[in-house]
This record gives C-alpha cells, sequence and structure tokens, in this order.
C-alpha cells in the first residue's frame, strides 16, 4: 500500500486504481493520459526507485472491449515488483488501436517489448524511435494475438492455413 | 593394392556420374531450429557424415543438397526459396523434421509455419521425427543416394547432347 498511498499524494486519485494486492505484488491501473507522468515518477522517485523495467505484455480483454498492456516493474535497491495496467479501447479487426505513450526513452529495454507488443497486438507507441513490428514480416496483415485475429489466405502466394487432402 | 598392371572397370556413363554426385553430397550449411542441432551432431565426430562424403558448405554455390531442418516460418520462406534458387543444379532437398514436413507441431494453429516445405521448393526426402535422431538423417541422406544412384540422365542434359553428337558424327560404334 506504501507505493498507492504515496501516488495518492502525488497524482489525483481518478488517474489510478489498484487493482490488486494479494501478494508481494502490487497491480496499479493507470489512466492512459497519466501513464507516462507516472511511470517517470516511480522510476526518479528516491523513495519508489523502480529502475527495472521486467516485462511489457498485452491482454486482450476480451468482453470488456479493451486491450491491456502490463508493465511489470522491478525495484531492485528496495527489492519489489509493481505492475502497471494501461488499457485502451478495442478497434475493427486488422486496425491499429490509439496510441500510449513509449517508456522506451525512460527504460531502454522497452524499445523491443513495446515492439513485440505492438506487433502481436496492433498497438502503437507514441514517441517510440523505431516503431516496426519484430517478429512478423513487415508486410504481415492483423495483429495474431488478438482474439479475432483470423489468418489471411496467402502470405506472397503461398497457403497459410493446413489443407487437408479430403 | 597397387600393382601397376592398370586395372579396368566398365561402367555406363549414367552410372559413373552417379555414382560421383552420391559420393560427394554438399549439403548447405544452415539450420532452422532444434532439427539442426540433431543435424551438426550428425555432422560432429560421433557419427561423422564426412565418411559418405557429406560436409557442410557456407554458400548455396557450391552445395548440392539443402537439408531444411527445422521449422519454416513465413519470414524465413523468402529466404528458403532464394537460397534453393541460388544452388546449381543438380540440387536436391531433403526435408528433415515433422515442421519442414507438413508444418509440425503448428498445422492446426501456427499462424506464422509454412505447412511443409514442399509448399516453396520440391522435396527429394522427407525424413519424420520431431526432432529426427541422426541415425534417421543419415537413413534420409542414404535413401537420396539411392534415389540419385537410379537415376538415368534425362534427354535434353548436357551429358546426353554430348553423347547424341558423338553418335551422329561417328556413327553407333
Amino acid at each position: 500500500m506504501a507505493i498507492v498511498n504515496s501516488l495518492i499524494k502525488k497524482f489525483d486519485k481518478d488517474d489510478f486504481a489498484l487493482i490488486e494486492n494479494n501478494s508481494d505484488v502490487e497491480c496499479i491501473k493507470v489512466s492512459k493520459e497519466k501513464f507516462l507522468e507516472i511511470i517517470v515518477y516511480l522510476r526518479e522517485d528516491k523513495e519508489m526507485y523502480f529502475d527495472y523495467l521486467t516485462c511489457i505484455s498485452g491482454v486482450d480483454n476480451q468482453e470488456d472491449g479493451t486491450f491491456g498492456v502490463v508493465y511489470r516493474l522491478y525495484s531492485i535497491p528496495f527489492d519489489r515488483h509493481l505492475d502497471i495496467i494501461v488499457e485502451v479501447n478495442k478497434t475493427e479487426k486488422n486496425e491499429l488501436t490509439e496510441a500510449i505513450s513509449s517508456i522506451s526513452k525512460y527504460y531502454r529495454s522497452a524499445n523491443w517489448m513495446e515492439r513485440e507488443v505492438y506487433d502481436m497486438y496492433g498497438i502503437p507507441f507514441e514517441g517510440h524511435p523505431d516503431l516496426r513490428r519484430i517478429l512478423m514480416p513487415s508486410d504481415w496483415i492483423g495483429y495474431p494475438l488478438r482474439k479475432d485475429y483470423s489468418t489471411s489466405e496467402k502470405y506472397h502466394g503461398i497457403t497459410i492455413d493446413f489443407e487437408s487432402e479430403a | 593394392m597397387k600393382t601397376g598392371e592398370g586395372d579396368i572397370a566398365i561402367t555406363s556413363i549414367d552410372d559413373l556420374l552417379n555414382w560421383a554426385k552420391l559420393s560427394s553430397l554438399w549439403p548447405m550449411g544452415f539450420g532452422l531450429a532444434c532439427c539442426a542441432i540433431e543435424m551438426i551432431s550428425t555432422y560432429a565426430s560421433a557419427y561423422d557424415l564426412d565418411r559418405l562424403g557429406v560436409f557442410p558448405r557456407p554458400s548455396p554455390r557450391q552445395s548440392d543438397v539443402m537439408i531444411v531442418a527445422g521449422t519454416v516460418t513465413f519470414k524465413m520462406a523468402d529466404r528458403v526459396r532464394r537460397l534453393y534458387e541460388q544452388m546449381p543444379e543438380p540440387r536436391y532437398v531433403i526435408s528433415m523434421g515433422s515442421c519442414s514436413n507438413c508444418g509440425g507441431p503448428y498445422w492446426e494453429h501456427g499462424y506464422h509455419v509454412v505447412k511443409g516445405v514442399d509448399k516453396i521448393i520440391p522435396v527429394d526426402v522427407y525424413v519424420p521425427g520431431c526432432p529426427p535422431r541422426p541415425e534417421a538423417l543419415i537413413g534420409g541422406i542414404l535413401k537420396l543416394q539411392e534415389k540419385i544412384a537410379s537415376t538415368p540422365h534425362p534427354e535434353g542434359s548436357l551429358i546426353s547432347k554430348i553423347f547424341n553428337s558423338r553418335k551422329s558424327k561417328h556413327g553407333n560404334s
């Protein structure tokens, strides 16, 4: 709770919500607008000192109509974890969502992780220095880890799905 | 044993050329996934593919056979096809492992895997397994050698052209 309390002191209460606090990991949902400010605070503040970005994941919150991006932070000197969730609205199939601020300026490791989330979920990151697909070919259509994803028929003349003989 | 008596063996030119081809199958030195680890250990001292005249070449220009060892993703498919096209003829393809045979474990839900490398290049021998043991790969290479040994030279190939021009010059003798 110490983290949330100091966030309450620093920011507007509407900008974030505590999701889970059952283990040693706190999980905080953050509004898209204040996200960058909060991340910078968590990284730069002497009491917080979340100096290590472990992982960025994408989530398809199916019936909620949103995609989530989960940032898992770790503070090496204080030995504690923190999960930050940002959500954006879903879009039509194969269309990009609205952008989330890139944090690759503050965490260098975020560069490729953000590219992966962009590649798999179609969530662009504003201010990213080199936002290209990282796993799929650059001319691939669609974002494979979205739940509504379906493959195109062909890629460069090769049928994508398995054709049974029968 | 050398006796200096000038031994002579009589054979057909087809068999001689086929024997030359199958005795030095030089594969292209590349691997795509875990099958490559099995392929590498087949090259190495325990299984020693060199005793079959097989050792990897670092360039498609010097290769006779392409061992597709591993998962062919769509991103890789263009590159595999390009490398195959750069190999001089006669060229052969061994598809090693389930992934390159038919897509393997990715055949149903793998959006990123080509469902069989035979969709992009012609395959001569399929080696089953996930991954195949070195013995299986050696079996595949022996199978390819059998195939080459039993292939007559096609009409219109350089060697048959040479023979035909000789026949017309000198008759059938």
